[in-house]
């Protein structure tokens, strides 16, 4: 696989100036494209999808995140989003995703409200039910020898937590998963996807809160309504936004990094045998999966004029946060492409860095944790069906979106 | 040895508490705090070491080796 992605890559497109993050090639194998990025052009430009910048260094990424003066994040998505005409006469205009789209002095009590909800301490409690979920699963394709990873597994399981988090019926697992890819997936080029997935997610989250308000319960809505910012409620459009903000954040990102890490664990029997042998290294191999399979990509746009690492950047260019690329890089890792379950000196920035770290870090950690041990003692050993029938999803998030294997 | 996290620069990663839980402990936020006003043992100075590592936010800091 890799030796056609590097045809592809030497094919006509120059990266450095005209990069494409949804060319086929760049989201089926984009790590020799980083690496020749890095080496030539760090910080490359192109003209595709509302033009943009994107560096591929680890030390560019870290500084660029910490500079929020310049670099705002009141537009995070990696591609522009046009809206259809009469957009701002339609119910949720506006409504955006805090604290995720926000800058201080906003994110600030914005994070604030959310962090205690995503603590360890908070999502301990939901282990026990995300492992019998996970055996679930498997009771249903463990008999046939075979299932797909990512659409009968990894897709399955972070709807159905996020779900039991928020307090929505778990039967909206599936539907949630549908608007999320609308939304992230295919919408980003796709507006007249993105558009109604967008308006039914909050129509439907818009009625849970309001439900909340009537009938509040022991779940994460009801908790949200009872903060406080300045001894006033919080604005319910703003509430509206964070609770959009945890179904798209929390959904197709984690099941792109379980996905990965059962994708790597597939080519690997013997990072299996080390985790069936050594179960208490479970949670440094997370780490480390997350640093070599990062799936998220986000975006900045420029306050102003500004001149980085030799780049004429311009008042609302795009700047795309490629934090997989950075956690590649050779000069801050170690032999970057190896997986090395037992690295020790692993300062990842997978779930980004500085003010906008991802607030549902722990939650991601202990689903990864939960659902590769539960695969592991059921299946510990299987591989893929058909290497060249993988397919990935790429641009925003990169996972593995048919993953079929096989087990004795 | 002694060691210190600085607030400023702490965005709640915990890669610290995870590595070294006998050094950090974390509010309700999520934000790391050295213990013991941050006096080391000396069987956890390898700990340590691993906590400064692996903060991505260089937050952690060896005031004294």
């Amino acid at each position: 696989m890799t030796t056609e992605a590097r045809r592809d890559v030497d094919s006509e497109r120059d990266w450095a100036t005209d990069y494409d993050i949804f060319d086929p090639a760049y989201v089926r194998d984009p790590y020799p494209i980083w690496d020749e990025l890095r080496e030539k052009c760090p910080v490359a430009h192109t003209e595709h999808w509302g033009a943009s910048w994107m560096p591929t260094k680890y030390a560019d990424l870290f500084a660029i995140a910490q500079d929020i003066q310049h670099f705002s994040s009141r537009e995070i998505l990696v591609a522009p989003i046009e809206l259809p005409p009469g957009a701002e006469d339609q119910p949720f205009y506006g409504v955006k995703a805090p604290p995720i789209s926000s800058d201080p002095p906003e994110h600030t009590w914005s994070r604030k409200l959310l962090l205690p909800h995503f603590s360890i301490k908070a999502v301990t409690p939901f282990e026990e039910e995300t492992r019998e979920l996970c055996r679930s699963l498997i009771d249903k394709f463990i008999d046939n020898g075979r299932a797909d990873a990512a659409v009968d597994y990894a897709q399955q399981i972070p709807p159905r937590v996020i779900a039991s988090m928020l307090g929505v019926p778990e039967e909206m697992a599936d539907t949630f998963t549908g608007w999320v890819r609308d939304l992230l997936e295919i919408g980003l080029q796709k507006p007249e996807v993105r558009g109604p997935a967008r308006m039914a997610l909050l129509e439907f989250l818009n009625e849970q809160i309001n439900d909340r308000r009537q009938n509040p319960r022991d779940d994460l809505i009801s908790r949200l309504l009872e903060a406080e910012v300045d001894g006033e409620p919080v604005p319910h459009m703003h509430l509206l936004g964070t609770c959009l903000l945890i179904v798209v954040a929390g959904i197709d990102t984690t099941w792109s990094s379980i996905g990965s890490a059962l994708w790597h664990l597939a080519q690997h029997p013997e990072d299996r045998q080390k985790l069936i042998d050594e179960p208490e290294l479970m949670p440094n191999a997370v780490e480390e999966l997350l640093r070599a399979y990062s799936p998220v990509t986000m975006a900045r746009v420029m306050n102003e004029d500004y001149e980085y690492g030799g780049c004429p950047m311009k008042t609302d260019d795009r700047v795309l946060m490629n934090f997989p690329a950075a956690n590649r890089d050779p000069e801050k890792f170690e032999d970057p492409d190896r997986v090395v379950l037992e690295r020790k000196h692993n300062p990842h920035i997978a779930f980004g860095v500085g003010i906008h770290r991802c607030a549902g870090s722990n939650l991601a950690r202990m689903e990864m944790r939960i659902s590769i041990e539960e695969w592991l003692r059921r299946i510990p050993d299987y591989r893929l069906e058909d290497p060249s029938a993988v397919t990935w999803a790429g641009g925003q998030v990169r996972g593995p979106r048919q993953l079929a294997v096989v087990f004795p | 040895m002694k060691i210190c996290v600085e607030e400023e620069k702490c965005q709640g990663h915990n890669r610290c508490f995870v590595v070294a839980p006998l050094l950090f402990e974390l509010d309700d936020y999520g934000y790391a705090h050295e213990v013991d006003g941050g006096v080391v043992p000396p069987e956890q100075e390898e700990n340590a070491r691993l906590a400064v590592a692996n903060c991505p936010e260089k937050a952690i800091v060896i005031l004294e080796e």
